[in-house]
């Protein structure tokens, strides 16, 4: 999309930076031992952690991501939010209290708890080193998306840009002013959703949306003469070309010089042309949108509703209407989608965004993306409980959670913390389903990324409150990335150089090396969110939780309530759960897509490991612990 | 290196917070799998309008999620009754 800078939007996000920096700073000033660096001392009272456990875990791929998704695929996107939220069921019923009784400070620790196996804290270690980074991947994309319409600065520049913020952040300070930044932020995203909900919610459903500055664009629709061979032709246009991919037929025509793409529809015998948003990669480099150079400005926002239905009459606007009034609605309606598609044309690459009017009672149910119907194939289906099991199991394994368990003083806290998070979490994402259906009702979206979905919502409402969401929503990765930046420099000095190389560092070097790491980390990071660019957020989540739901749950839940468990045992099942899942990420139809072979030509059709990796882990700490029992050793 | 001064618990009080809470946990998981089920089984039936003019999808759906949280509560206040107990009885 073509994105202004806003002024308003620049001064709300220094203030935000600059208060997060500045936090950090005040923090990390205090003297810091190894304890307070990754675990800020045992020392955050309840209340503030329950909140922080919140920010924690409403990262980008919970504002950005599931918003997104439920703008362009409806229900499907709140399927994350089911799920990311039922995950924290295991985590409280399962996992809270047993594991902060261990009382160690990393994940690695508290496995190791009972064993002091070398074999464990190289498994453990890696593993969360690899769950962090597929986390990082998604903040680093959101990131990217954000500040293009903030900054107006590219999508590489806003992944360097956080990475090096955080990077500052957690190489001065640690686990103290991460939970009080997490805190902050928790608290602004859930009140800010709240405001968005209400305004949406006043606002209604309209059939034109849109300021009275910045109206929405109205689609033009062609009537061809259509021959044998197709369009022959159009009045006030020359055709060019046609091209039918998967089944669409799409035809170029050109005016005044500009050469645009049509979308060729057929409704009760009569054909009709719809136009499209197309995005030309000519050989040579140039990009041309909708057929002219970019500060030309025609390139539109999309998403609306072609017909409103409110008591069986349809209407042109419903003006304020209540919570169910509003989804009741969006069922009765039609809603018009723009899908994407990509085709070649002589030399240029062209990628199409294409109308698609979806029946409201179809948006609101799953099976846009996740085909799950009578007519879906055992694949789509397989994907989808994978999906389902990936988000259920995921949450608990997350190293960068876990770790929150310790940052308070007592189990009757940790578990007080865990369902205030639960309450402020569930209560975040039911506002992201008026917040998701709003943005993709009301002529905001930008094609090229769902990922920016909710903030350019806000931007429809106002200059101010779209520049503090989007600050917000900054910071949200900034804490996020911080995180999970302080859990992997953990892995990587604590468990694998200080325990598994037994370099026996003292505190002081120890804190040293953990910040060297979370530079490496961080730069690794930020490689990958450029990599990443333009896919919705929510998705690359769903694998950073697959990944820990194979490699880390099994083994945590085996340790917990076996007691026959054995270190072999776990060593073994995170190896393979690890091995398993990222196996069938690499090789899924998504990767395939990146790699430039086509995401049809891909090994498999799945694209969400956990339904296989899963089983496979459970199945090895179990047939491991019988082969090779446990050698207990009494450690502490 | 402990970092939490971790206090020492009943493990008759452990036993009862661990039961109650794998008790709980199976209750949602049902809950839980019963939506997933449904998706996969009887996708149709997922479109029936139950409540307000919202379909089952949508219900089931922010059930969940509210759900949680009640059971969250619960579950806090029978171990913290659990621990309340434990201790006036070490007092007496």
């Amino acid at each position: 999309m073509i994105y202004d800078i806003s002024v308003t939007a620049l001064v709300f996000f220094c203030i935000f930076v600059g208060l997060v920096l500045g936090l950090s700073f005040y923090f990390g000033r205090k003297k810091s031992d190894s304890s307070s660096y990754y675990a800020a001392g045992g020392q955050i009272h309840w209340a503030v952690n329950g909140i922080a456990f919140a920010g924690d875990y409403l990262s980008a791929a919970s504002f950005l991501g599931i918003c997104g998704m439920i703008a362009v695929a409806g229900f499907d996107g709140f399927l994350y939010a089911i799920g990311f939220l039922a995950g924290w069921i295991v985590a409280l019923f399962l996992i809270a209290e047993p594991f902060k009784r261990l009382g160690k400070y990393t994940f690695t620790d508290a496995l190791n708890a009972k064993f002091n196996s070398r074999a464990i804290t190289l498994a453990a270690s890696v593993s969360t080193l690899i769950i962090s980074i597929f986390y990082l991947i998604p903040q680093m994309v959101g990131a990217g998306d954000l500040v293009m319409p903030l900054l107006g600065l590219p999508h590489w520049a806003g992944v360097i840009l956080v990475g090096a913020i955080v990077i500052a952040i957690v190489a001065s300070a640690g686990m103290a002013s991460t939970t009080y930044v997490q805190f902050l932020k928790g608290g602004l995203l859930i009140v800010l959703s709240t405001i968005l909900t209400i305004y949406i919610l006043k606002n209604g459903l309209t059939l034109s949306p849109g300021g009275k500055d910045d109206p929405y664009h109205t689609f033009i629709e062609l009537e061809p003469q259509v021959e044998s061979a197709g369009i022959a032709a159009v009045d006030g246009w020359e055709v060019l070309s046609q091209q039918t991919v998967s089944n669409k037929t799409f035809v170029k025509l050109r005016q005044n010089g500009v050469e645009r793409w049509f979308y060729l529809t057929e409704k009760d015998g009569k054909q009709s042309l719809k136009e499209t948003l197309t995005i030309v990669q000519k050989a040579n480099g140039e990009k041309l949108y909708n057929g002219e150079t970019k500060d030309k400005r025609k390139f539109y926002q999309v998403g609306h509703l072609s017909k409103i239905i409110v008591n069986g009459k349809e209407v042109e606007k419903t003006g304020a209407v209540g919570p169910f009034e509003f989804l009741s609605t969006i069922k009765e309606s039609d809603v018009v989608r723009f899908l994407q598609t990509k085709l070649t044309d002589g030399t240029d690459q062209v990628s199409i965004y294409y109308p698609e009017i979806t029946a409201g009672s179809k948006f609101m149910l799953p099976g846009l993306k996740y085909k799950i119907g009578t007519d879906a194939s055992l694949w789509s289906k397989l994907d989808f409980v994978s999906l389902m099991l990936a988000l259920f199991l995921g949450t608990a394994a997350l190293p960068h959670i876990l770790i929150r368990y310790y940052t308070v003083k007592t189990p009757r806290d940790a578990r007080k913390s865990t369902i205030l998070a639960i309450a402020a979490i569930g209560g975040f994402y039911i506002l992201t389903l008026f917040i998701g259906l709003g943005a993709g009702v009301n002529g905001v979206m930008d094609v090229e990324s769902s990922n920016m979905a909710a903030p350019l919502l806000a931007k429809a409402f106002g200059a101010v409150l779209f520049s503090i969401i989007s600050a917000v929503a900054f910071a949200t990765v900034l804490g996020t990335v911080a995180g999970l930046i302080v859990a992997s420099s953990g892995a990587i000095a604590h468990d694998f150089i200080d325990i598994y190389l037994k370099k026996n560092l003292n505190d002081n070097s120890k804190v040293k090396v953990g910040k060297i790491a979370a530079v490496v980390v961080g730069v690794f990071a930020i490689l990958l969110g450029m990599a990443f660019k333009g896919i919705n957020v929510s998705f690359l989540v769903g694998w950073a939780f697959a990944i820990a739901a194979s490699a880390n749950l099994p083994a945590i839940l085996f340790l917990l309530f076996w007691k026959r468990t054995s270190s072999t045992g776990i060593s073994a099942s995170i190896v393979v759960g690890i091995v398993a899942s990222l196996a069938i990420i690499l090789t899924s139809p998504t990767m395939w897509d990146k790699y430039g072979l086509g995401a049809e030509n891909a090994m498999h059709q799945m694209e969400n490991p956990a339904l296989i990796s899963f089983p496979l882990a459970v199945l090895t700490v179990y047939v491991f612990s019988i082969l090779y029992p446990k050698k207990e050793v009494k450690v502490g | 290196m402990h970092v939490n001064s971790t206090t020492e618990e009943k493990e008759i009080v452990t036993r009862q917070k661990s039961k109650l809470g794998v008790r709980l946990f199976f209750i949602y998981l049902i809950c839980y799998a019963g939506f997933v089920a449904l998706g996969v089984f009887n996708y149709e039936l997922l479109s029936t309008t139950v409540f307000s003019g919202l379909n089952l999808a949508v219900v089931y759906g922010i059930g969940l999620i509210v759900f949680a949280v009640i059971m969250g509560i619960i579950y806090n206040y029978y171990c913290t009754k659990y621990e309340d107990e434990a201790e006036k009885g070490d007092a007496k």
